[in-house]
């Protein structure tokens, strides 16, 4: 048993319901109880789709059990059988009716349903909704897609991975897409947002697989390179390096030429971070979090491409822990992979980074600390199912990485300004970040209101005296205070361990700076 | 009531008619999702949701940006070691208890919530709450109910939760009025100071907002529910004695005042006091259901089953607003308790219960001017052309008493209005 308040991933269900969602006549019958209807909500209301998602769920309550849910299970196959006409059906078992064993797969089976039927083993008490996404969809695709007749004509590929409620996977596909189509390479099958399971059907009659979501595609993508022999991409391009790498790749498989497109870059970003306007980027130290795989591409952005320095690298799925663990190695930093938000928070208070990169957790622990905080991975809030084009894939998606990751940054410089200024009369404490409070002044405090009261209160409890032993002087914790708040809990950090190590019980200003210069990098 | 120029009245009578029951997929939540409301309620209180990963994330989904804000609420997910009896899965709940408690002083009330998972494995969180307030006595009380979705609906969680508490109440041979079911503070101080102004009293409320401060019980309490989804609660409050005063229930300027003047009778308040109390309140609510209400007269209304709210509010809409109704679909109908709605609930349709692709189907074919639904079917319907009122918005927002009656109106004008102003 583990006490959470809050989980990173959904059980596996809702990774089946994901994919069926995803596709169209595809239907998905789910034995569970009444209540697990919530996760409907997932998707009409946070990725706002305007239908129901082809879910049929049996309902079963405390009344039915015993031998009763077995034919509700097999009358509410036959109801969405006759209702949608699903040219596939996907049956399974929630975490409840996984405990009353009625063998979903079994029962369908036995029914001589005019469709293919597809039954899921999803381990409910041990796996998590992206395993539960990733095996639904090798499930449907070994099911499916047969062996094919070649159809003539150019290079041609499938992407796989993206689907419903998947972080930005509307318009990576669209920028993928049109990459592709650059390069002079056809898409087959996009699988499985927005493909039928006659497109799975023919998923064999390409050259290769792109793969964009190795958390939701990699199973499927192994099968079809060990059964079909279709080669699979392993670049996901996120970033403007990852995307060259990726185009180098797809070019190596489509036997076509990178070169021309190359030579072309539709992207703001390279020049972006090379003004002198972001030179103030150089050295920030930040924390990555999300999935492994949104998580590994972002550090690469934010160390090659921002010129951040990743302080932090964690994924909360340990399904791709390997991939991360390479890649925090690479960065010199430890990984971290958990999925208890609590340790989440102790490292990036431990670490004091300058911002967090990372899901809407992180988004929330980064509020609570003060700190800038950008949104890279699920999960996320409806805000981050956007009505504009925002992709973070290819070199449109570049482009809005920069705009991403500098915007919480240029608040950041705008709120240290006005604690830099907080004793002039027009940046008093009182005024505020403009982006927090729309631009209107709070009321005005008296001009001998005691300094920074409030902006103080966070950083202050979050860097606690490490030695309880060692006191700070009053002109010592006022000099404190004329450090940036954003590099403050940690000059505190430092002179308290400094002042641990020389054996100073009273901290003064002298020490402070002592204390400054021998940690100067 | 003083005649402002409200539409006739439609002629009541439900209560005689039949009901259509009907089984199958039920778009609804389960009684989980009752803690997110009654831990704001119950300061000092903890509920440990003893479950899946799928019942936190039903938590999380339903509390949305709550769950970043320390809340009083957790789950221990089971996992498979508790499953196979690798470890003993009580030795398991008391380990997580013990981490809990310590990480959270403050807490002096601690329910063991029940899931589908944990009950169909046959946890016996009744002993554990037992074996646990044992451990922990005169540091924290822990009490157990049921929030599954195979025993409980929606709201049916508020009525579990407690229904466990009335066992735990002190005794009393007091004459008191006992109000029941969790309002908004702002709702709880209004009914307070009109109740005093009537002269009805000493008035406690259940339940109370510490928990050291829960109200007593005996054969001399009057009981008023202030919502309609206590039938559990109710039983065993009359089992210690108490009465219920059949009253409707306090939605609309109609609802509230009926239910005032119950509790009045019942404690002989005199009669022009009680006038004087309830007048001022009565007419600010008439005014503003008016002035609300103006998208809504003459126009459709379709309830899906979800909190037990449906028919008090259906009765408003129709008799305060000037609403049609087609069909009022509840979760569950507890007959008795709601005879004094029936009563005035004009001709419509009343499920109980739900198929849902059966409903859908009825509501498509009826084309109501605003469904009542939940979230899961709001954007589909919207996207079909049908206006939607989501449900759960009146279980979380302040809709008792005279002074939301306005408020009131206004959810479900707000929808009927908006699609008016959008030109696209």
């Amino acid at each position: 048993m583990k006490l959470t308040v809050w989980t990173y991933e959904g059980p596996p269900h809702v990774g089946a319901m994901r994919i069926a969602t995803a596709m169209r006549d595809t239907h998905y019958v789910l034995h569970a109880p009444q209540g697990d209807t919530y996760a409907d909500l997932l998707f009409t209301m946070i990725e706002r789709r305007d239908h129901r998602p082809p879910v049929t769920y049996t309902t079963f309550q405390a009344r039915d059990l015993g031998a009763d849910t077995a034919d509700l299970f097999r009358q509410a196959c036959l109801d969405a059988v006759a209702r949608y006409q699903p040219k596939a059906l996907l049956v399974g078992a929630s975490c409840t009716a996984e405990l009353i064993q009625d063998d979903p797969g079994g029962l369908a089976e036995g029914m001589d349903l005019p469709v293919p039927v597809i039954p899921l083993e999803l381990p409910s008490y041990q796996k998590k909704e992206h395993w539960g996404a990733s095996e639904t969809f090798y499930q449907i695709v070994r099911r499916l897609a047969g062996k094919v007749e070649r159809t003539p004509g150019g290079p041609r590929c499938n992407i796989l991975g993206p689907c419903a409620l998947g972080f930005r996977h509307r318009d990576d596909l669209k920028e993928i897409t049109g990459l592709l189509a650059r390069l002079g390479v056809t898409v087959n099958v996009a699988a499985p947002l927005g493909a039928g399971p006659e497109d799975i059907a023919r998923l064999a009659d390409a050259d290769f697989n792109v793969v964009l979501y190795p958390e939701i595609a990699d199973t499927a993508a192994r099968w079809l390179e060990k059964t079909h022999g279709l080669r699979r991409t392993t670049v996901v391009p996120i970033g403007v390096g990852a995307t060259r790498d990726f185009i180098a790749e797809v070019a190596a498989l489509a036997g076509v030429d990178p070169a021309p497109l190359l030579a072309d870059e539709p992207t703001n970003m390279p020049w972006w971070t090379r003004s002198v306007d972001s030179t103030y980027l150089t050295g920030k130290r930040v924390f990555v979090f999300g999935d492994a795989t949104h998580a590994v591409a972002m550090a690469r952005v934010a160390a090659e491409e921002m010129g951040f320095e990743v302080v932090g690298l964690g994924c909360y799925n340990r399904e791709f822990a390997r991939d991360l663990r390479a890649a925090a190695e690479s960065h010199g930093v430890e990984a971290l992979i958990s999925d208890d938000y609590l340790e989440i928070e102790e490292a990036i208070q431990r670490l004091q980074p300058e911002m967090v990169m990372g899901t809407q957790m992180e988004r929330h622990i980064a509020k609570r600390l003060g700190l800038p905080c950008a949104v890279i991975s699920a999960p996320v809030h409806v805000q981050d199912f956007p009505a504009r084009y925002s992709p973070v894939m290819g070199f449109e998606g570049a482009n809005v990485l920069f705009d991403t990751l500098v915007h919480p940054l240029v608040m950041g410089l705008e709120e240290h300004l006005l604690h830099m200024f907080r004793d002039d009369f027009e940046f008093h404490d009182g005024a505020g970040p403009s982006h927090l409070h729309g631009g209107a002044p709070r009321a005005a405090p008296a001009p001998e209101a005691p300094p920074a009261a409030a902006a103080e209160a966070q950083p202050a409890t979050m860097a606690a005296p490490v030695d309880s032993e060692i006191r700070w002087t009053a002109d010592a914790e006022k000099e404190l205070k004329k450090i940036p708040f954003f590099v403050r809990g940690k000059a505190r950090r430092n002179t308290e361990a400094y002042a641990a190590m020389r054996g100073v019980t009273a901290i003064d200003v002298e020490t402070l700076y002592d204390a400054k210069a021998h940690y100067a990098r | 009531m003083s005649p402002l120029d409200l539409p006739p009245r439609p002629t009541p009578g439900c209560a005689e008619r039949p009901v259509l029951k009907e089984r199958g997929q039920r778009e609804v939540f389960c009684g989980l999702t009752g803690i997110v409301w009654l831990h704001r309620k119950i300061q000092d209180a903890f509920f440990l949701v003893v479950g899946s990963r799928t019942c936190a994330h039903l938590i999380q989904s339903a509390a949305g940006v709550m769950i970043f804000a320390e809340p009083r609420f957790a789950t221990a997910v089971i996992d498979d070691h508790d499953l196979s009896g690798m470890k003993d899965a009580n030795e398991e709940l008391d380990r997580v208890v013990a981490q809990l408690l310590a990480r959270r002083p403050e807490i002096r009330l601690l329910f063991l919530v029940g899931s589908c998972p944990s009950e169909v494995i046959k946890m016996d969180l009744g002993r554990a709450a037992e074996r646990l307030s044992a451990a922990n006595t005169g540091r924290c009380r822990v009490l157990n109910y049921s929030g599954s979705g195979i025993e409980t609906t929606f709201t049916q969680g508020e009525d579990a939760c407690l229904a466990a508490l009335v066992p735990t109440l002190p005794e009393t041979d007091a004459k008191e009025l006992l109000v029941v079911g969790a309002l908004a503070d702002v709702v709880e101080d209004q009914f307070a100071r009109l109740f005093s102004e009537m002269g009805v009293g000493p008035v406690r409320f259940l339940p109370a907002r510490a928990a050291a401060a829960m109200p007593a019980v005996g054969p001399n309490t009057q009981m008023m529910l202030a919502q309609p989804f206590l039938a559990e609660t109710a039983r065993l409050l009359e089992a210690r004695g108490a009465t219920r005063l059949p009253a409707p229930f306090p939605l609309g300027a109609e609802g509230t005042e009926a239910w005032l003047r119950a509790a009045a009778e019942a404690f002989g308040a005199d009669p022009a006091r009680v006038e004087a109390a309830i007048a001022p309140g009565r007419r600010r609510a008439q005014e503003a259901v008016a002035r609300a209400s103006e998208h809504l007269r003459g126009k459709r209304a379709f309830f899906f089953p979800d909190s037990q709210l449906e028919i008090p509010i259906a009765r408003f809409l129709a008799r305060e607003c000037g609403m049609g109704l087609i069909e009022v679909g509840a979760p569950y109908i507890h007959r008795a308790q709601m005879a004094e709605e029936l009563a005035l609930l004009p001709d419509c349709t009343l499920s109980e219960g739900q198929d849902v692709e059966k409903q859908l189907d009825r509501a498509r074919a009826a084309r109501p001017d605003i469904t009542v639904c939940g979230l899961g079917l709001a954007n589909p319907l919207e996207a079909e052309g049908l206006t939607t009122k989501w449900a759960i918005e009146l279980v979380f927002t302040p809709i008792h008493g005279f002074d939301q009656a306005g408020d009131l109106a206004g959810l479900f004008s707000r929808p009927l209005n908006r699609r008016l102003r959008l030109k696209l």
